[in-house]
C-alpha cells in the first residue's frame, strides 16, 4: 500500500501540471456542450409543441436518433466521418458538438415533460386571483417549470462531465487522454486511471450532491 | 467495387459485432437487475431497525452488520455512478493486468458495465421499495406469508410499475454504452467497425451504417420504454 | 378452568430506550372478546403486534391454543423461529390494521385469496370461491372484480376483514379498524365486526369506540403506563372505572362522542 502510493509522491512533479490542464480542457469542454445542449434542447422542445407538423416530425426524428445512437459513434461521425464530406474540426470542438447533439435530445424531452406537467388550471387560477398573464408566467407557471425541470437539468451536467471522457478516443487532450498517454509510456496504468477515477470523483460527487439537495427541497416544495 | 457492394459487405461483418453487443448488453443486464434488487432491498429494509439496549449479541450483530452493509452499498453506488464508464473499464482491464490480474477483454466489460448498471439499479430498486408503503409487507406478514414470500407476490408486483420505466431507459443506455467496450479492444460493433475503418478508409460509410444499426437495435427497446411509461402513468392515475 | 386460547406472559418491550412494554400478562379463552383501550401512545398496537410477531418482544412469550408462537424452547433456553415457521403461525391469527393496507395492484376478490394461494397452497378456484364466502360475509361480493383504490375507506376495511378471515384464524386482531374513517363510514365497519362477534369468534380489539367495546366485548382492559392498569367484564370497567387514570380517559373520551 505504502509502496504503491509512494509511486504518486515520486511522479507528482512530472504528472501535475499536464494533469491540470487536462481537468480545465475536461471543464471547458463539459461547459460548452452543456450550453450546447440546452440551447439544442430548448428550440427542439419548442419545434416538438409547434404548429408546423413538419417541423414537429424534425424534432421528434431528432430526439429519436439521440436516444437511439451511442454519443461515441456521434462522435466518430463528426470526427472521423464529416471531413470525409470536407467538413473539419479539431479534436476538442468535435467534442463539444458530439456531446451536445447527444445530450440534447435528452434535454429537450426533459423540457417537454417539465412545460408540460403544468396544469392550465394552474394558470387560471392565477388569472382568476387577479394576476396578469405575465404575472401568472413569472410567479405561477415558471417557478413550477423550474421545480420540475431543475433536478434533472444537474443530473445531465454530471452525465455530460462523464461523456466528456469519451473525447480521449477522439484524441481532445482531456483529462483521460491525459492517463491513456502517460500510461502507455510509463507503465503505471492502474496509478493514473486511479488518479483521473478520483478526479472525476471530486468533480461529480459534489455536483450530484447540489443535485440531490436541489430535488428534495424542489420535491419538499411541491407536496406542500 | 461500387457503393451498394460495399454497403452490404460491412453491414455483414458489422451485424457480427452486433451479435456481440447484444451478448455483452444482455449479460451485464442481468448482472445489474441482481445486483440493484439486492442492494436495493437491503438499502430499503435493511435499515429498519431501532437499535435497543436489549439486544443480544446475535441481535447486535446483525443490527452492526446491516448498518454496515448499508454504508458499503451507499459508498458503492456513489463511486460507480461519480465514475466515467471508460475509467471504470480501463481500471478492470488496463489496471488490473498491471498488478498481475489479467481479465479477458470481454469478461472486464461485463464486470465494470455491470458493476455501474447495479449501482444506478440499486437508487431505482431502492426507490420502487421505497415508494410502497410499510403497512403492505406487515399486512402480507400477517396473513402468513414468509418475507421473501411478500417481497415475491406483494411487493415485487407493485414495484415493477414504478421501476419498469427507468429499467427500460437503463437498458437502452446501457446498450449505447456497449460502444465503448472497443476501447479495451472488447468484441461488438465499434470495434469490428474500427478494424474495417482500418482496412477500407471507407470511414463516413461505416460510422453512417454503424449509427443505423445501434439504432434499429435500440428502437424497440425504446418503444417499449415508452409503453411502460404511458403504462406507469396510467397507474399513478 | 380450560385452557386459554391465548396467553400473553410477561411481555418486554422497547424502541431504543423507550420501553413501551413493561410486562404485559394477559389471558383469552376461547371465544372470548377482549377490548384494548387507552390513551394515545400507551403500547396497545405494539402489544398486539407483539402477539403476532410483526414486532419481536424483548422478553415473554405469547402461547396461542397451548403452542409457543414464535419462539421454540430447547431445554430452557428460548430462541426465535424461523421465518418460515413464524409464517406458518402468522396464518392462524388474522389481523385488521388501521390503515386497511390492501394490496392496490390485486382486484378485491385476490386480495382476499392471494395467501390462500400462496401461503397455503389451496388452489385457485376454491380459494376464488373461499373469497367470495368471505366477501359475503362482509358484504362486499358485489365489488369482487373492483380494484381496492376505487373503494370507500369503509369498504376497504371490511375487505380488509374479509383477507383476515380467509384465514380461518384462531384469534382476530384489530387495530383501530375504524380509526382512519370518515365519521359516517364508522358504523358499516363496526356492523360487520359486531357481527363477527356474535358468531362466537375470538377476538382482540384494540379501539377508541368506548360504547362499541362495552356492548361487543366481555372484557375491557386498559393499558396505561406501559402496563395493564385496570380490566375487568366490559360494562363494570366502563360504567364503574376504579382507576382515575381511567375514569379520566373515559371522560375525555365521551367528551370527544
Ligand atoms: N417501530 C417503532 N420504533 C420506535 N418507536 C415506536 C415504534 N413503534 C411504536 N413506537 C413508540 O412506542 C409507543 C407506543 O406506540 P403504540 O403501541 O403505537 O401506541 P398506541 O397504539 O397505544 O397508540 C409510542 O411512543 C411510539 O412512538
Ligand atoms: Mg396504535
Amino acid at each position: 500500500m505504502i509502496e504503491f502510493l509512494s509511486v504518486y509522491g515520486e511522479n507528482w512533479s512530472t504528472w501535475q501540471p499536464p494533469m491540470v490542464s487536462a481537468i480545465w480542457v475536461t471543464l471547458a469542454l463539459t461547459f460548452c456542450a452543456y450550453i450546447l445542449a440546452l440551447a439544442i434542447g430548448l428550440l427542439v422542445a419548442l419545434g416538438r409543441m409547434s404548429n408546423s407538423a413538419m417541423l414537429r416530425a424534425i424534432c421528434k426524428g431528432y430526439v429519436e436518433f439521440t436516444r437511439g445512437v451511442p454519443t461515441l459513434v456521434i462522435l466518430f461521425l463528426i470526427y472521423f466521418g464529416l471531413p470525409g464530406f470536407g467538413i473539419v474540426f479539431d479534436a476538442f470542438w468535435a467534442g463539444v458538438i458530439g456531446l451536445g447533439i447527444g445530450m440534447g435530445g435528452y434535454i429537450a424531452e426533459v423540457f417537454r415533460s417539465g412545460l408540460q406537467a403544468i396544469h392550465f388550471g394552474q394558470r387560471e387560477a392565477a388569472l382568476a386571483v387577479g394576476m396578469t398573464p405575465f404575472q401568472s408566467f413569472r410567479y405561477i407557471m415558471l417557478p413550477l417549470a423550474i421545480r420540475i425541470v431543475l433536478p434533472p437539468m444537474l443530473n445531465m451536467l454530471i452525465l455530460i462531465l462523464k461523456d466528456s471522457s469519451l473525447c480521449a478516443l477522439i484524441t481532445a487532450p482531456e483529462l483521460m487522454l491525459f492517463a491513456k498517454d502517460l500510461a502507455s509510456t510509463t507503465f503505471l496504468p492502474m496509478h493514473l486511471y486511479l488518479l483521473v477515477g478520483v478526479v472525476y470523483l471530486a468533480l461529480s460527487l459534489p455536483m450530484s450532491l447540489v443535485a440531490r439537495r436541489v430535488e428534495a427541497r424542489m420535491q419538499a416544495g411541491m407536496s406542500r | 467495387m461500387t457503393l451498394t457492394e460495399k454497403i452490404e459487405l460491412y453491414s455483414i461483418t458489422l451485424v457480427k459485432g452486433a451479435g456481440w453487443t447484444v451478448s455483452i448488453t444482455l449479460l451485464t443486464f442481468c448482472i445489474a437487475v441482481v445486483l440493484g434488487l439486492l442492494f436495493g432491498a437491503v438499502k430499503a429494509y435493511g435499515g429498519k431497525q431501532t437499535y435497543s439496549s436489549t439486544f443480544t449479541l446475535k441481535e447486535t450483530l446483525s443490527y452492526v452488520l446491516a448498518r454496515i452493509a448499508i454504508i458499503a452499498i451507499n459508498i458503492y453506488v456513489e463511486v460507480f455512478r461519480g465514475l466515467p464508464a471508460l475509467a471504470v473499464l480501463f481500471i478492470l482491464y488496463f489496471g488490473l493486468a498491471n498488478v498481475g490480474i489479467r481479465l479477458e477483454p470481454f469478461t472486464a466489460a461485463v464486470m465494470g458495465l455491470g458493476l455501474i448498471g447495479g449501482a444506478m439499479l440499486t437508487e431505482v430498486f431502492r426507490a420502487g421499495f421505497g415508494a410502497i408503503h410499510g403497512g403492505q409487507r406487515e399486512a402480507a406478514l400477517a396473513v402468513g406469508m414468509t418475507p421473501l414470500g411478500a417481497l415475491q407476490h406483494i411487493i415485487l408486483p407493485q414495484t415493477w410499475r414504478v421501476t419498469l420505466p427507468p429499467i427500460a431507459n437503463y437498458a437502452i443506455g446501457l446498450l449505447k454504452d456497449t460502444a465503448i467496450v472497443s476501447a479495451i479492444a472488447a468484441p461488438e460493433i465499434m470495434f469490428f467497425a474500427r478494424n474495417l475503418v482500418t482496412r477500407t478508409f471507407d470511414t463516413e460509410i461505416i460510422y453512417i451504417l454503424v449509427a443505423i444499426l445501434y439504432f434499429c437495435l435500440s428502437f424497440p427497446l425504446a418503444r417499449l420504454a415508452d409503453r411502460f411509461e404511458a403504462k406507469a402513468l396510467e397507474g399513478a392515475r | 378452568m380450560a385452557e386459554p386460547l391465548l396467553k400473553v406472559e410477561n411481555l418486554h418491550k422497547s424502541f431504543g430506550s423507550l420501553e413501551v412494554l413493561k410486562g404485559i400478562d394477559l389471558e383469552l379463552a376461547k371465544g372470548e372478546k377482549i377490548a384494548l383501550i387507552g390513551p394515545s401512545g400507551c403500547g396497545k398496537s405494539t402489544c398486539l403486534r407483539c402477539v403476532n410477531f410483526l414486532e419481536i418482544p424483548n422478553q415473554g412469550h405469547i402461547y396461542l391454543d397451548g403452542e409457543l408462537f414464535g419462539q421454540k424452547k430447547v431445554g430452557d433456553q428460548y430462541s426465535q423461529m424461523s421465518e418460515k415457521e413464524l409464517a406458518r403461525q402468522r396464518a392462524t391469527i388474522g389481523m385488521v390494521f388501521q390503515g386497511f393496507y390492501l394490496w392496490p395492484h390485486l382486484n378485491v376478490r385476490d386480495n382476499v385469496a392471494i395467501a390462500q394461494i400462496k401461503v397455503n397452497g389451496m388452489a385457485k378456484s376454491e380459494a376464488n370461491d373461499l373469497a367470495m364466502d368471505m366477501l359475503k360475509k362482509v358484504h362486499m361480493d358485489h365489488k369482487s372484480e373492483e380494484f381496492p383504490e376505487r373503494l370507500s375507506g369503509g369498504q376497504q376495511q371490511r375487505v380488509a376483514i374479509a383477507r383476515a378471515l380467509a384465514q380461518r384464524p384462531k384469534l382476530l386482531l384489530f387495530d383501530e379498524p375504524t380509526s382512519a374513517l370518515d365519521p359516517e363510514l364508522v358504523g358499516e365497519v363496526l356492523n360487520t365486526i359486531h357481527e363477527l362477534a356474535d358468531e362466537g369468534r375470538a377476538m382482540m380489539l384494540v379501539t377508541h369506540e368506548i360504547a362499541f367495546a362495552r356492548e361487543v366485548a366481555d372484557r375491557v382492559v386498559f393499558m396505561d403506563g406501559g402496563g395493564i392498569a385496570e380490566q375487568g367484564p366490559a360494562k363494570d370497567i366502563i360504567d364503574n372505572p376504579q382507576n382515575p387514570r381511567l375514569q379520566s380517559f373515559l371522560g375525555q373520551m365521551l367528551e370527544r362522542n
